[in-house]
């Protein structure tokens, strides 16, 4: 319990820690706090621009799905309108189509009765004058009474 | 155990003599071989287990504390690093709320007190004998291994702290402004002649209490670690009185280790929280 020369070397011992721990403890350490703190306070404003951000993605994401929807809408009602303009020009096409076969069928049928006509007006000729010939072999000539036969025929 | 061949009180006197290395009688140096022989030293002697155990308790603290700050990053901190923030954080709010000046010493005057005088405390844990047996082994008879149960130590950190007192107090009010301090409170007067009459009074209780705050500080953890040192002893000494006794005072051992616990942080926190108002006081105008 003496007082001696010890109370002077704790003395010197207790200076040179405290100058130590100012010099290579406290002021270091108190930088790596600052700069943890500064560093999440950054963080922290970078989440919440990126919230920000993040909302206003979503709204311009549902705009764009509007707009979608309407420009899909738009092209469906156009297609259908094309759909059935084109089912009406095929109608009216067919129609067209019929009618000209119709047409020509019928000129066909025409042409065929007027070729029969003449075969059957040759041939009823012939057979007229056959039977002519036989009712008057006797007395008619075929060459003198030709055109009297021939008026007939042409009456048919 | 040391006390089989000696008496109970010189078994105390055996544990609370330091390791006095000085001039002996004779004018040769070396260690003294007993409290006699070193109280016979005088002044010129120093304790070599105090000046031994303070420096490698010291040595522990700068070392893991310039480890932690060195590898200190604004990541993720490690565990070391997060243990020794704690401590800095905890340091540094205690100077904020009671230092109001600006002064970039006070925060790790505060640390290295708290830090050193607590692991100087924490010593005391240690079972009283087990140390100076393993020593002993080796030839070294008288080691006290608590360096705050000698007043040496505490002395002077007080002493330290006193001397940043009065250059602070200077330094920021003057040599005038420090002397007005001292002579013209706590009373004062109007009157010329009354204040003449009143200068010695007010120097002689503003000086005394300038004097206590070294002497309070110092004394202060001195005697909670000697009496607690002294418990210690006193209940070793129950295990050479028998079975009975012995076990006794294990459980008491156990009782008053757990409390003293309290006692260490406490005084390493009373000794800081001091220094660091006695530098407010000498910062501020009163």
């Amino acid at each position: 319990m003496n007082i001696n020369l010890t109370l002077f070397g704790q003395l010197i011992s207790f200076a040179a820690f405290v100058w130590f721990t100012l010099k290579y403890v406290w002021t270091p350490m108190m930088g790596a706090l600052e700069e943890r703190r500064t560093g999440i306070a950054d963080s922290l404003s970078a989440a919440e621009k990126g919230k920000h951000d993040q909302a206003l993605a979503q709204e311009r994401a549902k705009e764009i799905l509007v707009e979608a929807k309407n420009q899909a809408s738009e092209i469906k009602s156009q297609g259908e309108k094309r759909a059935s303009e084109i089912v009406d020009e095929a109608k009216d096409e067919a129609r067209a189509e019929g009618e000209r076969l119709l047409t020509a069928a019928r000129a066909e049928v025409d042409q065929e009765v007027n070729r029969a006509r003449e075969q059957l007006r040759t041939q009823v000729a012939t057979l007229a004058i056959a039977g002519a010939e036989k009712i008057l072999q006797r007395e008619i000539d075929a060459a003198v009474h030709k055109d009297v036969v021939d008026s007939i025929a042409n009456q048919i | 155990m040391a006390g089989d061949t000696l008496t109970s009180s010189e078994y105390i006197k055996h544990h609370l003599t330091n390791l006095t290395f000085g001039q002996h009688a004779d004018g040769s140096l070396g260690i003294a071989h007993s409290s006699a022989e070193a109280a016979q030293m005088g002044f010129w002697a120093i304790h070599v287990d105090t000046m031994f155990w303070s420096l490698l308790l010291g040595g522990l603290f700068i070392y893991y504390f310039k480890k932690a700050a060195d590898t200190a990053t604004a990541g993720v901190p490690g565990g070391l690093q997060n243990f020794c923030e704690w401590i800095v954080e905890f340091i540094d709010e205690s100077v904020r709320g009671s230092f109001s000046s600006k002064n970039d010493l006070v925060a790790p005057l505060a640390l290295t007190i708290f830090v050193w005088i607590f692991l100087m405390n924490l010593m005391d844990l240690v079972p009283v004998d087990l140390i100076p047996l393993i020593t002993g082994w080796f030839g070294i008879h008288f080691m006290k291994v608590v360096p705050s149960t000698d007043p040496n130590a505490t002395f002077g950190m007080a002493i330290g702290v006193f001397g940043l007192m009065l250059f602070y107090s200077i330094k920021v009010k003057g040599i005038g402004g420090f002397m007005g301090e001292l002579t013209f409170m706590p009373f004062q007067s109007k009157n010329p002649v009354v204040q003449a009459i009143l200068v010695p009074i007010n120097f002689l209780l503003e000086f005394v209490s300038l004097i206590a705050k070294p002497i309070s500080l110092a004394l202060r953890l001195f005697g909670n670690m000697y009496a607690g040192e002294m418990i210690f002893i006193l209940i070793a000494i129950m295990y050479n009185a028998g079975l009975a006794l012995g076990l006794f005072g294990s459980v008491l051992q156990l009782g008053w280790a757990i409390f003293h616990i309290l006692i260490i942080t406490l005084q390493a926190f009373i000794f800081m929280t001091l220094a660091i108002v006695y530098m407010d006081m000498a910062h501020n105008e009163h």
